[in-house]
């Protein structure tokens, strides 16, 4: 925080008074909020089975009872090892988590045959599925927070993050079809029965180097410019690494065949740099950019074809889904008839027709889940997903360095574009691209990647928290790094 | 970074806003249209909650509903296979339903408004209540034989159809169209095997899909002098009126000589009417007509079904059924409205644009049969209940329409019998019962083989009509009149067999 660049920008609104009011850990607000949370997922359960088979088995409780377990391991790791961190983030994510098992548990049993549903195994199927991955998930996100046990050690490693992050993305575009493409999207990398989405954990470490470069690089960015018509815009120069991740995602785009994440990147890159500058000029240009190149993409797609016909197909496919309601519209007609079905209030969990919607358990599970919940359902989820960013936004206006700043901001609002992405892709406000639902859908690499996020969110809100006083508090700890070094230094300027 | 970190957050809400906004339009506004769109296979699996009512005849399905363990809970079946298929129809998945599964649809799937009792009782009970039934005039024999007999038939065609109805009433007694199709495979829960199924039989070059009992015509050939004769007898005509034939007969404005079928058939220059319709004289009938003017036939043919463009068969009264094509005389006059005695000759013995459907062939002979009075068709006997008690609608036969007269009629009728004790059509000759009728050759083009008909009914000894029939051989060649006439004995015997 420059008193040069934004003076506005004083101490006091940069901390929050942390050390008068957030004094107070709040785990056991947490806990109980988790509580609550895992008695919603074990009634969702019980609804389902009541719709499902007409009766509640006795085992209804368990898979509720296993998440349950799970996050309170969690919840005791944070008690441990971040005690000051956000009690909203858990419970909230825990909610979300749970009710993605449940619903997968219940697609399970409608995909069963009806003497068989009764007698089927609690961890077998994709529920069953679903609910070890979040083991292993959750399991990644304590060992994250046991690692890391202040987010500025991660700017330590940026180059690294960043370059992996950069590999990540790069491997299912090299790779042949076959290793890689799954419904059109070239996305994943795929060896046996087994595959992950490296594009997922690639955001994470992306983000982590955007934060630490802009960082580094703010106050040129910010400030050498050139004013045309009112606004100022960078040098030339400057704009040369915006460019490069510009190419990444629009490579992205073609090679890869998704838009969705090339809209994340690309989002999450302006932002970042948003951010870091306070200058509406990148926000304009990164806008300018993304969606000139989406139009050329669309005009190349409609006149050339070749790689960019996939991206016109789907913009085909948005502008008139019922044009080829049994082809190329098919899945999203039947998500846009899924949610209506559901209308105000849904079907009641269990009571819907989830087989009838493909990819109802990966994206479009926000639309099977809308059948039975109805729309005052989703807007509850959509609030659950709101409050998580809303939360990380807050950790990043409280946390007081500004690679932590970057990082959670960048974080949490990555998180809710994504939501964007996907539901206003399945809703039919946006063209539909593959993306998850985070911690929804059905998927290891997904659930994993947002964990992570999630502990690292939850790190940074720890970092914001903790009392100044405190002794041991990170901005007093010796150690701190280049992070530290930068955001105690006074900055220089020079305008050309 | 504050400032914008908070404008990031302000981006967040407006875009979740967006999000809740679209799901409002999307859940609120758009949801009843999403919920009952024809793309949304909800509206079917609600449609197979309920146990589908059967379609029977005599006692026996033909129609029913099996619990599957799928998520559709009711897999249509159709036991009898092709043989039923252009009365039933079929109810698919995904594809359009005909039929009587379409026609009574509302009760077999239990929701029409006559079911509101049982569907009032469900909501307390809990229980589902399965459909309603409908049970068909059909007579099983009669359609067993119509249909094995058509498919066997002994001059090798490929396409026809068979109709029989009784005269008394207008039940329908058997209804058959060759080539016909097993409705089975279309009604597969598995949508894309069934749409294959249909674009097989959609693109087969016979078209079984197509009901040609009630909805082809074809040039009815001589069968049509009848309706010829009906107009003579009307106009001073008597059975033994004598009337001019030969061996050939050119119409005055025309070179093309009208023919007989064989030579032996009436060389004599004069030949009684009811000679000329035992032997079909071609050349009696060519200038009778041409005598009688287009008026008087086209009028003939108008009063016993012809230009009737809107006949269904299904229940008695006129709620809708199955679609019936509207048979056609054709222009018989010159361009202008003059006389144009050539088309009125050719005409006169069921060629030229003259066309009919087996249908209608069917119910002139049973106007015939009931003394001049044409009963509407109908194939829906009764509708029963799920309860298989309650009785909803019991059809109640009613008159379409009186052609001829009684006298007219009994006069017809001597002729027709006549056709089958001494003439063309004795092939349909049944033991014990007084068989009238009379046969049809007409060409279907120039290259092709002629199109064989029969249309006849049958007496039981008091003189009561039992039954009556129309047989039609498309492209049956040589000899196909004659098998008609044999064919449309067999389905009358079994007809009346059943009845008995």
């Amino acid at each position: 925080m420059t008193a040069a660049a934004a003076p506005a920008a004083s101490p006091a609104s940069t901390g929050e008074q942390p050390g008068v009011r957030l004094a107070r850990s709040r785990r056991n607000a947490e806990l109980s909020l988790l509580l609550l949370a895992m008695v919603l997922v074990a009634a969702y359960a019980a609804t389902v089975e009541a719709n499902v088979l007409d009766t509640v088995t006795p085992d209804f409780w368990i898979p509720a009872a296993a998440l349950g377990l799970v996050f309170l391991g969690l919840h005791l790791v944070i008690r441990w090892l971040a005690p000051f961190a956000d009690p909203a983030l858990l419970p909230a994510v825990a909610l979300l988590n749970g009710i993605g098992v449940g619903f997968l548990r219940r697609y399970d049993l409608a995909k069963a045959a009806p003497e068989q549903r009764e007698s089927l195994a609690i961890f077998a199927g994709t529920g069953g599925r679903q609910l070890a991955w979040t083991l292993g998930a959750v399991i990644l996100a304590a060992a994250l927070l046991a690692i890391m046990r202040d987010h500025r050690s991660l700017s330590r490693y940026a180059y690294t993050l960043g370059l992996a992050g950069i590999v990540l993305v790069m491997i299912p575009a090299v790779l042949p079809g076959r290793f890689s493409e799954i419904n059109g999207a070239k996305l994943w990398i795929r060896l046996g029965g087994f595959s992950i989405q490296p594009g997922e954990f690639a955001k994470l470490a992306l983000l982590a180097f955007f934060a630490y470069y802009l960082v580094r690089k703010r106050e040129v960015l910010s400030l050498a410019s050139r004013r045309v018509l009112g606004v100022d815009f960078p040098r030339g120069r400057d704009l040369g690494p915006v460019l490069v991740v510009w190419l990444i995602s629009l490579l992205v785009l073609v090679f890869e065949k998704d838009l969705g994440t090339s809209l994340l990147y690309f989002g999450m890159f302006v932002v970042t740099l948003y951010i870091a500058t306070e200058r509406v000029s990148w926000l304009l240009i990164g806008l300018i950019l993304f969606f000139g190149g989406a139009y050329l993409a669309y005009v190349l797609g409609s006149t050339v074809g070749g790689p960019f016909a996939n991206f016109y197909d789907r913009a085909q496919i948005w502008l008139d889904p019922f044009a080829e309601p049994y082809d190329r519209g098919y899945q999203l007609v039947q998500g846009l008839l899924t949610l209506g079905t559901g209308g105000l209030f849904g079907a009641g969990p269990g009571g819907g027709q989830p087989t009838l919607l493909p990819e109802v358990q990966t994206d479009f599970i926000f639309a099977g889940i809308g059948e039975e919940i109805g729309l005052f359902g989703l807007s509850a989820l959509l609030v659950v997903y709101l409050l998580i960013v809303e939360r990380g936004l807050r950790a990043a206006l409280a946390v007081r360095d500004s690679f932590g700043k970057l990082l959670a901001g960048g974080l949490a609002f990555t998180l809710g574009l994504q939501v964007f992405v996907i539901v206003g892709g399945i809703s039919k406000l946006i063209p539909l691209t593959g993306q998850t639902t985070p911690f929804l859908s059905a998927g290891g690499s997904s659930l994993m990647a947002n964990w992570l996020l999630i502990a690292v969110l939850l790190r940074v809100s720890d970092g914001a928290r903790r009392p100044v006083t405190g002794g041991g508090g990170p901005a007093a700890r010796p150690s701190g790094g280049p992070p530290e070094q930068l955001h105690g230094a006074p900055t220089e300027v020079i305008r050309p | 970074m504050n400032a914008p970190l908070r404008r990031v957050g302000v981006v967040v809400m407006i875009l979740f806003g967006l999000l809740f906004a679209n799901l409002n339009w999307i859940q609120a506004y758009k949801a009843d249209e999403y919920r009952n769109s024809d793309y949304n296979g909800r509206v079917q699996v609600a449609e197979y909650e309920r146990k589908r009512g059967n379609i029977e005849v005599g006692g026996t399905a033909v129609a029913l509903s099996k619990e599957t363990s799928g998520k559709l809970k009711f897999q249509r079946s159709y036991p009898g296979g092709a043989m039923y298929a252009h009365v039933l129809g079929y109810k698919p998945v995904n594809l359009g339903d005909t039929g009587i599964e379409r026609l009574e649809n509302d009760f077999l799937a239990g929701t029409s408004d006559q079911l509101i009792a049982n569907r009032i009782k469900d909501m307390f009970t809990g229980d589902q209540t399965g459909g309603g039934n409908v049970l068909l005039t059909l007579s099983k024999r009669a359609q067993e034989t119509a249909y094995k007999q058509l498919n066997d038939n002994q001059v090798g065609a490929r396409r026809g159809a068979a109709i029989a109805i009784d005269p008394r009433t207008g039940a329908v007694q058997a209804l058959v169209s060759m080539p016909s199709f097993d409705p089975n495979p279309l009604a597969s829960h598995d949508t894309n095997e069934a749409t294959a199924e249909y674009n097989k039989l959609d693109k087969d070059k016979d078209r079984p899909l197509a009901n040609r009992a009630l909805a082809e015509t074809l040039p009815p050939g001589s069968t049509f002098k009848i309706v010829v004769a009906a107009a003579a007898l009307e106009n001073g005509v008597t059975q033994q009126t004598e009337i001019p034939a030969g061996s050939s007969y050119t119409p005055p404005t025309s070179g093309q000589p009208i023919r007989n079928a064989a030579p032996s058939i009436c060389p004599e220059a004069q030949v009684t009417l009811r000679e000329a319709v035992t032997d079909s004289c071609n050349t009696g009938f060519a200038q009778l007509g041409v005598r009688l003017g287009a008026d008087k036939i086209k009028e003939k043919a108008r009063q016993f079904g012809f230009e009737q463009d809107d006949l269904s068969v299904g229940e008695s009264g006129e709620k809708g059924g199955l679609p019936v094509a509207a048979s056609r005389t054709g222009e018989m006059t010159a361009p202008g409205g003059g006389t144009d005695p050539a088309a009125l000759a050719q005409s006169s013995i069921g060629q030229r644009d003259v066309r009919m459907t087996p249908l209608q062939g069917a119910l002139i002979a049973a106007t015939v049969a009931n003394g001049g009075s044409q009963m509407r068709p109908y194939l829906v006997k009764q509708l029963l209940g799920p309860d298989r008690t309650t009785v909803y609608d019991a059809a109640k036969p009613r008159e379409l329409r009186q052609p001829v007269s009684g006298q007219v009629a009994g006069d017809l009728r001597d002729m027709m019998v006549n056709v089958v004790k001494e003439g063309t059509g004795r092939k349909a000759a049944i033991e014990g019962y007084t068989v009238g009728g009379k046969t049809g050759t007409a060409q279907s083009g120039p290259n092709t083989p002629d199109h064989g008909w029969f249309i006849g009914f049958a007496l039981d000894k008091n003189g009561t009509p039992v039954s009556a029939v129309c047989v039609e051989l498309e492209q049956a060649g040589s000899g196909g009149s004659a098998e008609a006439a044999r064919i449309g004995g067999r389905i009358m015997a079994a007809a009346i067999a059943e009845g008995r």
